[in-house]
């Protein structure tokens, strides 16, 4: 078995691992690993072929494949990073030994000196929503069936219905139509949509595709492949109101309903998860509760544009140089970044201050969609900063920048919460 | 003429601003809600001439893939999508491609080349 | 008349019964064989239940239940080695949550020492909770069976088709019954889907449809019919804070009761309810059912994890029309049913098989046991339950074990391409699930799902829109081609 050591190794190859090997290198780490269980490095982007991404952190509107090919050229032909693409980690012990494996190679021990894990996300399932009724085929989730159709050559089905509003679920509705298949109807149990707006208008208006909001499955139907499903309304508490069920007729269902960063490995490592955003708990410069493991990405928090996640990435691949290097800060003040009112969740949930100050983002989401509301950022007792929204969304995220000036003000605790009625 | 005024939302960037649009006999006069000048002529143009930029796949062959993703040069008018995207599906081209590399030329003669999303190798010999 | 085989015995009916029968059939220098209607093995019953192999106190002294059970489950402990079965002999706990259950579960006591069953006792509520430390805390006590166990009740029936055909047994999947043949109140054969089957003598282990089997032979003595039971399974970073073991409630007329059990493979599940119904192939689960078993659980463990849930099923038992099993020998001659094998039937399994395969002796003292009976099934390459070492070896020897397909339960495509070509190996997508539990966790199959689907195609050498998830009408993917349109 071979056994290898890196300065860094990161656990994924999408673009919160590209990213952060990137901003690695830049930073001035020239022994670092990119592990990625796909047979080419790029994730989910390459299947993402829509376009939209980029504006951020390119200055340019790209599609998913052309984003990630944007990072691989910058992470090429560099004799400091090396890639490992169909190979997958099976485990990280604590003392930071990677067990991976792959056809080519066989398994691998490899030992980093700090790890980043950028692991991504996964969808949530039928099982984890209950939908009642029979199990035949052409249930998919959004992602598996865009794999399937942008990347390997097949569609799932005709006549399809999308439960589920997020942006999968829209980008795929119109994805299908362009497919020349017939999109019954995108059904949503919430009273609002969890896309973007403009995925409601290019992929649903432009198709006549109808939204059915406050509507949820009751019974899916079928023996072999599906039939049809029965829908009906559901009232405030989300539960179907009896008497308003109908039927629609379809071979495919597809299920846009959540996704789920995946912290299998992060589990093994028993670092401090947070039970709202179901990943780690990380401090401004994406350090995870373990010292010299860094989390960054979808595996941290779910995001609804990917250049935050390199933006996020790139924080932690610099941080994890800077601690190879031995040039981390050693006398920092720990902050509390706690939710208030309307804030349901926000990352980094602690912040490790310099004397200095050090000038740092924050990433939240709302619990219910809000209009004109005052975001505000509070230490002790005294609001240190604000930010009138005209529209908050569960679905997308809000980002500030807090000086530097801004944090050597703070207590040992930071709310973040919304002040309504502005 | 009647005076009209329609909300929609702008769809150039994620922010998805919603503006109100004041129409007078099929030309906008009038703006609001926007946060950049991009809103202002997405919708002049949304209430004239709708456009939409079109992304889908065509076959490759010899590729690592046996698909390859394709993007419009330019937003097509969005009632020519469809027949945009039945086009692509006709047709069929051999790696190695380059990002960029044009696939279809002058789409439907709507003046708009359709390049390739990716660049893709040729298919090595697999485990 | 055209027949395509000529053999002795022909058992109907793949589940776990049919196949125990089958392997026992397959110790004597005979000609057996066994037909199934669908694509794969243990598609009924067998497929979903409660994967329990019960210790025995459950069913009334001196039934064919009580009987089968308990010595199925010594054999159990016998075959495991020998089949390389996924059995763990975790014990099995009945809580009682007030003091008439405790009265309850002294009768149970009694009964299941009247019934054989070795090592029971009853817990007090900490010796209970020590047990079981997430169960609430006002429960009154337990009766604890240490010989219960939970197993992989599929991979029971595939190991017990294996062990038969290596011993000269044949399979027939796709083979639907469509008429028994008689001459003079006497079996001659079995009219099937794949055409004419000569044989001597018909176990009916048909399930769910025993009894039209039996009727195809004139034999209405007995009806079977359909109760259904839901589950929810969780993921197994929520087994922790659910159950060590098998946790079922005091028991009740009408069933073992809800139970709460953490399976051989470290899922819990939670289930199952027991309604009648008439249809025989509605599996399909409800809300009405969710909320039951969520509701019932509730009244053993405070927190039940809900969100972890990643499916959901049901299952539907063959309950005969007597309570009772059935084995015995019909109304013809020939013709020996092993039917309304509902709960505890799966535990029952291999000593049905003997008590079936005696009644047959009895009539044929001329039949012997082969000399030569293989006994041992060579168990296929688990990856993820490998030792490092053992791991790196096999990557190096097959690059395919080196490929990980399935990330939630760690499968890899040298799995998959075994699981696919051994005797009786998957021909489908759910087939594949099942032998190598590709799909089975928590992601259900989202990531790996349309790559087993390309591995079948490229193993079976089938175009990929051929493959299906089960049925034969469960086709998974079809061309890019829209009505009319070429795109060659």
């Amino acid at each position: 078995m071979q056994e290898l050591t890196y300065d860094i190794v990161i656990i994924g190859g999408g673009p919160a691992g590209l990213s952060a090997a990137y901003s690695a290198y830049k930073n001035g780490a020239d022994d670092i690993l990119i592990i990625e269980r796909d047979f080419e490095l790029g994730g989910i982007l390459q299947q993402c072929i829509h376009n939209g991404f980029g504006l951020h952190h390119f200055k340019e509107e790209l599609t998913g494949p052309g984003y990630a090919q944007r990072c691989l050229e910058l992470i090429a032909n560099k004799p400091e990073i090396t890639t490992m693409v169909d190979t997958m980690v099976l485990d990280i012990s604590t003392e930071k030994k990677v067990l991976a494996v792959s056809p080519k190679e066989g398994l691998m021990k490899i030992t980093g000196k700090t790890i980043i894990l950028t692991m991504g996300c996964r969808e949530r399932t039928r099982g984890a929503i209950r939908i009642p009724g029979e199990r035949p085929a052409g249930v998919f989730t959004a992602g598996a069936a865009q794999r399937m159709v942008n990347m390997v050559g097949y569609l799932p089905g005709h006549k399809i219905v999308i439960l589920g509003s997020g942006d999968i679920g829209l980008i795929m509705a119109r994805r299908m139509s362009l497919e020349g298949c017939q999109v019954q109807a995108v059904l949503e149990i919430c009273p609002f949509s969890n896309g973007l707006t403009r995925n409601i208008v290019q992929c649903l208006q432009d198709y006549d595709i109808p939204l059915l909001l406050a509507h949820t499955i009751t019974k899916i139907h079928g023996k072999d492949r599906v039939t049809g499903i029965t829908v009906a309304k559901v009232d405030a508490k989300m539960q179907p109101i009896a008497g308003t069920e109908f039927d629609i007729e379809c071979d495919t269902l597809l299920l846009s309903v959540g996704l789920i960063p995946e912290n299998e490995l992060s589990r093994g490592l028993h670092l401090e998860m947070h039970p709202l955003t179901n990943g780690p708990i990380v401090d401004q410069h994406r350090t995870t509760s373990m010292s010299g493991v860094y989390a960054a990405g979808n595996v941290v928090h779910v995001h609804d544009l990917v250049d935050f996640v390199s933006e996020e990435a790139e924080i932690a691949g610099k941080f994890a140089a800077l601690e190879v290097k031995g040039k981390l800060h050693n006398d920092l003040r720990k902050i509390k970044v706690k939710t208030g009112e309307g804030i349901r969740t926000c990352v980094p949930q602690i912040l490790d201050i310099p004397p200095e100050g050090e000038a740092v983002k924050l990433f939240m989401r709302v619990g219910a969609p809000e209009r004109k509301v005052k975001l505000e950022i509070l230490s002790a007792g005294k609001v240190i900063q604000n930010k009138i929204l005209p529209v908050a969304k569960p679905s997308e995220m809000i980002a500030v920048d807090i000086s530097a000036e801004n944090t050597k003000l703070m207590g040992s605790e930071l709310i973040v919460r919304l002040s309504r009625g502005v | 003429m009647t005076v009209e005024k329609r909300t929609m939302n702008c769809i150039t960037c994620p922010m998805g601003c919603e503006m109100t649009v004041t129409i007078d006999d099929g030309i906008v006069i009038n703006v609001e809600g926007n946060s950049c000048l991009r809103g202002k002529k997405y919708a002049e143009v949304e209430v004239t001439a709708p456009k939409r930029m079109l992304t889908s796949t065509v076959k490759i062959k010899g590729g690592i893939l046996p698909l390859l993703p394709v993007v419009s040069q330019a937003p097509l008018p969005k009632e020519k999508i469809l027949a945009c995207a039945r086009e692509l599906r006709k047709i069929s081209v051999e790696a190695p491609i380059v990002l960029g590399q044009v696939i279809c030329g002058n789409i439907l003669g709507l003046g708009v080349n359709v390049i390739a999303a990716r660049s893709m190798k040729q298919e090595e010999q697999k485990v | 008349m055209d027949f395509i085989r000529d053999i002795d015995v022909v058992v109907i009916g793949g589940g776990v019964t049919g196949t125990a029968i089958l392997r026992e059939l397959s110790k004597y220098a005979l000609k057996c064989m066994l037909i199934e209607k669908e694509p794969d093995l243990a598609l009924g019953t067998t497929k979903a239940n409660s994967a329990i192999i019960h210790s025995g106190f459950d069913a009334p002294f001196g039934t064919q239940k009580a009987l089968t059970n308990v010595r199925g489950n010594r054999l159990y402990h016998e075959l495991q080695n020998q089949l390389g079965l996924d059995i763990k002999w975790l014990g099995s706990l009945v809580v009682a949550v007030n003091d008439e259950e405790m009265l309850t579960l002294k009768d149970l006591l009694v009964r299941g020492i009247k019934n054989g069953v070795k090592n029971l006792e009853l817990l007090d509520r900490a010796a209970t909770l020590a047990k079981e430390p997430n169960l609430k805390q006002d429960i009154k006590g337990s009766l604890w069976a240490p010989t219960a166990g939970v197993c992989w009740p599929f991979g029971i029936a595939l190991a017990f088709a294996r062990c038969a055909v290596q011993n000269g047994a044949e399979v027939l999947t796709n083979c639907a019954a469509k008429k028994i043949l008689t001459k003079d109140d006497t079996i001659v054969g079995v009219e099937t889907s794949l055409g004419n089957i000569k044989a001597k003598y018909i176990i009916n282990a048909a399930g769910l449809a025993a009894d039209k089997i039996a009727a195809m032979a004139g034999d209405t003595s007995f009806t079977i019919h359909p109760r259904k039971g839901e589950y929810i399974l969780f993921d197994k970073t929520a087994s922790p804070s659910l159950v060590n073991g098998i946790v079922f409630p005091t028991p009740t007329k009408q069933s073992k009761g809800i139970l709460i059990c953490t399976t051989v493979h470290g899922n819990t599940f939670i289930g199952p309810n027991a309604h009648d119904q008439e249809d025989v192939e509605d599996k399909s689960t409800t809300s009405v059912g969710m909320d039951e078993i969520i509701a019932s659980s509730q009244k053993l463990i405070d927190k039940v994890p809900l969100g972890a849930a990643i499916t959901e099923f049901s299952g539907l038992r063959a309950v005969s029309n007597t309570g009772d099993f059935i084995i015995r020998e019909g109304t013809v001659k020939g013709l020996i049913h092993a039917a309304g094998i509902q709960s505890p039937g799966l535990s029952a399994a291999p000593a049905i098989a003997e008590e079936v395969v005696e009644l047959i002796a009895e009539f044929e003292p001329e039949w012997s046991l082969k000399r030569n009976f293989k006994a041992i099934v060579t168990r296929r390459k688990v990856f993820s339950e490998l030792k490092i070492e053992e791991q790196s070896k096999l990557c190096n020897e097959n690059k395919l074990y080196g490929r990980i397909v399935c990330r939630c339960e760690t499968v890899t495509e040298g799995e998959i391409v075994d699981a696919i070509h051994e005797t009786c190996g998957a021909r489908t997508l759910d087939g594949v699930k099942r032998r190598t539990r590709a799909g089975m966790g928590r992601c259900q199959g989202g990531f790996c799902g349309p790559k087993v689907t390309q591995i079948l195609a490229r193993e079976l050498n089938i175009p990929l829109t051929e493959v299906l998830k089960e049925g034969s009408a469960s086709k998974m993917f079809f061309e890019k081609k829209l009505p009319g349109e070429d795109t060659k």
